[in-house]
C-alpha cells in the first residue's frame, strides 16, 4: 500500500488486506539485529509483521504461522544450521496444512546450499546486502492469493 | 467443508482464517459472525491495558500459565499499533508468549490497530466474538500501549485490568481523568523495583472511595510478571470480579454497553466508508479537506454537507 498521502488514508476505502508476514529466528544463534532491521523494512512497506523473537523451534514457528494466519514466513538464520532446521520447519508447516504459504529465508546461506534450500520449498533466499526493495517486491509478487468460502 | 463448518468442528486454522476475514470486513467474515454470534456472549472478556513497557505481554503470558494451571482454556488477542504512514505494523507481543505453542488450550492472535485510535482495532470485538463462539471461557485482550485516553477496552471487556509500574509520576498523574478510572483491577507490575510499595499505597489511597454499582471495590495488586509472583492472586480477583458481575446484574449491563460501543463504532466506520466509496468520493473529500485546511470553509460546514449527501443517498 503506497499511502504517501496519509492525511486522507484513514477516510478512504479500506485497502485490500495487508500482507501478513511471520519473521522468525529459528535455532540457537542469538543475533536478531538483522531480523529486526528486516522487520522494520517490511513494516515500512505496509506489511503486518508478526515477530516471534529468538530461539524459535520448528513447532513454535508453525503454531504461530497458523494462529496468526500469515501469508508469508520469513526465516532469518545466521548459525549455519539451515540445512538441518529448514526441512523440520517445512515439515511442521505441512503437518498443520500450511503448505500453501510463501516461505523465504534471509541470513548467511552459502551459494552452494541454495539448490538444496530451494528443493525444500523455500522460494527465495535473501543474502546479506540484498536491497530491502527486492525482498519487498518478491513478497508482494509471490504472496499466495486467497479464496475463502463460507 | 466450508470454513464455518470447519470452525464448528474445532479446526484451529479455520478459526484463524475467519479471524482474518472478520478483521478485513470480508462478507465471509460477516456471514460467519451472523451464524456464530448467538453462541458468543459467554466468555469472560478481560482487558489488559497500561503504558508501553509496563509488562502487559509478560503479564498476559503469566496469566495464561495461571489459567492453564486451573484447567481452563484461554484465548489472547494482542493489539499493536499500525503505522499511520505505511499502514504496516510490527506485532511483537508473541515474543513473550511462545511457550504455549504445543498447548491446544491456548490460542494467541495478534492484531494491528489499522488506523483506529483508542487502543483496539475496529474488528477486535468481532475477533473476540469468534473466540467466544469457539468456546474459550476466558479471553484476554491486550491493548496498544495506552496513554491517557486509551479507554476503549472498558466497553469491550467485562473486567479491565490497568497495569502500572513504579515511578510513573506523582499523585497528580494518578488523579487525572483517564486510564486509571476504567480499571476494575489495578496492577502494579515490576513490584520488585524501587518505589513499588509507594505506588501501591498511592493507588490504594485513591481507590478507597468505596464500592461501585455492582458492589465491587477496586483492588490494587502488586505483581512481578516475569517471575509469576502475584499472578495467581490476580487470577483470583478476575474470577471474583466475574462472580460479582454475575450476582449483581453487572454482567448484563456490561454486555449491553459493549453492544452499544460496537454498534456505534461500526456505524461510524460504515459512514466513513460510504463517504469515500468511489474514486470521485475520495477526490471530493480530498478537495473538501483542502478547503478546510485553507480556511475557505469550516469543518462543521463540510460535515453538514457530507451528512446531507448520505441523507439524500
Amino acid at each position: 500500500m503506497e499511502a504517501a498521502d496519509h492525511t486522507t488514508a484513514a477516510l478512504s476505502v479500506p485497502p485490500s488486506r495487508p500482507i501478513r508476514v511471520l519473521v522468525a529466528k529459528p535455532g540457537l544463534d542469538g543475533h536478531d539485529r538483522g531480523a529486526k532491521v528486516m522487520v522494520r523494512a517490511l513494516r515500512d512497506a505496509g506489511f503486518e509483521v508478526v515477530y516471534t523473537g529468538l530461539f524459535q523451534t520448528p513447532e513454535m514457528i508453525a503454531a504461530a504461522a497458523l494462529e496468526e494466519d500469515v501469508d508469508v514466513v520469513g526465516l532469518s538464520i545466521l548459525s549455519g544450521a539451515h540445512l538441518a532446521l529448514f526441512p523440520r520447519i517445512m515439515a511442521a508447516l505441512r503437518e498443520r496444512g500450511l503448505d500453501d504459504l510463501l516461505v523465504v529465508a534471509g541470513g548467511t546461506i552459502p551459494d552452494g546450499d541454495r539448490p538444496a534450500v530451494a528443493a525444500m520449498g523455500i522460494a527465495a533466499v535473501f543474502g546479506p546486502g540484498t536491497p530491502f526493495a527486492e525482498a519487498v517486491r518478491f513478497i508482494r509478487e509471490h504472496a499466495p492469493a486467497r479464496v475463502d468460502e463460507a | 467443508m466450508g470454513l464455518i463448518d470447519r470452525f464448528l468442528a474445532g479446526d484451529r486454522r479455520a478459526l484463524a482464517r475467519l479471524a482474518t476475514l472478520v478483521e478485513v470486513g470480508d462478507p465471509v467474515g460477516d456471514a460467519a459472525l451472523s451464524r456464530l454470534y448467538q453462541a458468543s456472549g459467554r466468555a469472560h472478556v478481560v482487558g489488559v491495558t497500561g503504558p508501553p513497557g509496563a509488562g502487559k505481554s509478560t503479564l498476559v503470558d503469566a496469566l495464561i500459565r495461571a489459567v492453564r494451571d486451573s484447567g481452563r482454556r484461554v484465548a489472547v488477542v494482542a493489539v499493536d499499533p499500525s503505522s499511520p504512514i505505511s499502514g504496516g505494523a510490527v506485532l511483537g507481543d508473541r515474543v513473550r508468549m511462545g511457550r504455549w505453542h504445543a498447548d491446544d488450550g491456548v490460542f494467541v492472535r495478534s492484531m494491528a490497530s489499522r488506523g483506529r485510535l483508542g487502543g483496539l482495532a475496529a474488528a477486535t470485538a468481532g475477533v473476540v466474538h469468534l473466540l467466544d463462539a469457539a468456546g474459550f471461557p476466558l479471553i484476554l485482550v491486550e491493548t496498544v500501549g495506552a496513554g491517557q485516553d486509551g479507554v476503549e477496552i472498558a466497553s469491550l471487556a467485562q473486567t479491565t485490568v490497568v497495569v502500572q509500574v513504579p515511578g510513573l509520576g506523582d499523585g497528580v498523574q494518578a488523579i487525572k481523568a483517564g486510564l486509571l478510572e476504567i480499571g476494575d483491577i489495578l496492577v502494579v507490575n515490576k513490584a520488585d523495583e524501587p518505589g513499588a510499595a509507594e505506588q501501591v499505597r498511592l493507588l490504594r489511597d485513591l481507590t478507597t472511595s468505596g464500592a461501585d454499582a455492582a458492589g465491587w471495590r477496586v483492588p490494587v495488586l502488586p505483581t512481578v510478571a516475569a517471575t509469576g509472583d502475584g499472578v495467581d492472586v490476580l487470577l483470583d480477583h478476575l474470577d471474583a470480579h466475574l462472580a460479582v458481575l454475575r450476582a449483581s446484574g453487572g454482567w448484563e449491563r456490561r454486555l449491553r454497553s459493549a453492544a452499544e460501543a460496537e454498534v456505534l463504532g461500526r456505524l461510524r466506520a460504515d459512514l466513513e466508508r460510504r463517504l469515500a466509496v468511489s474514486p470521485e468520493g475520495v477526490l471530493e473529500l480530498s478537495e473538501l479537506l483542502a478547503a478546510v485546511a485553507e480556511r475557505r470553509t469550516t469543518p462543521g460546514e463540510v460535515v453538514a454537507r457530507l451528512v446531507d449527501r448520505i441523507d439524500g443517498g
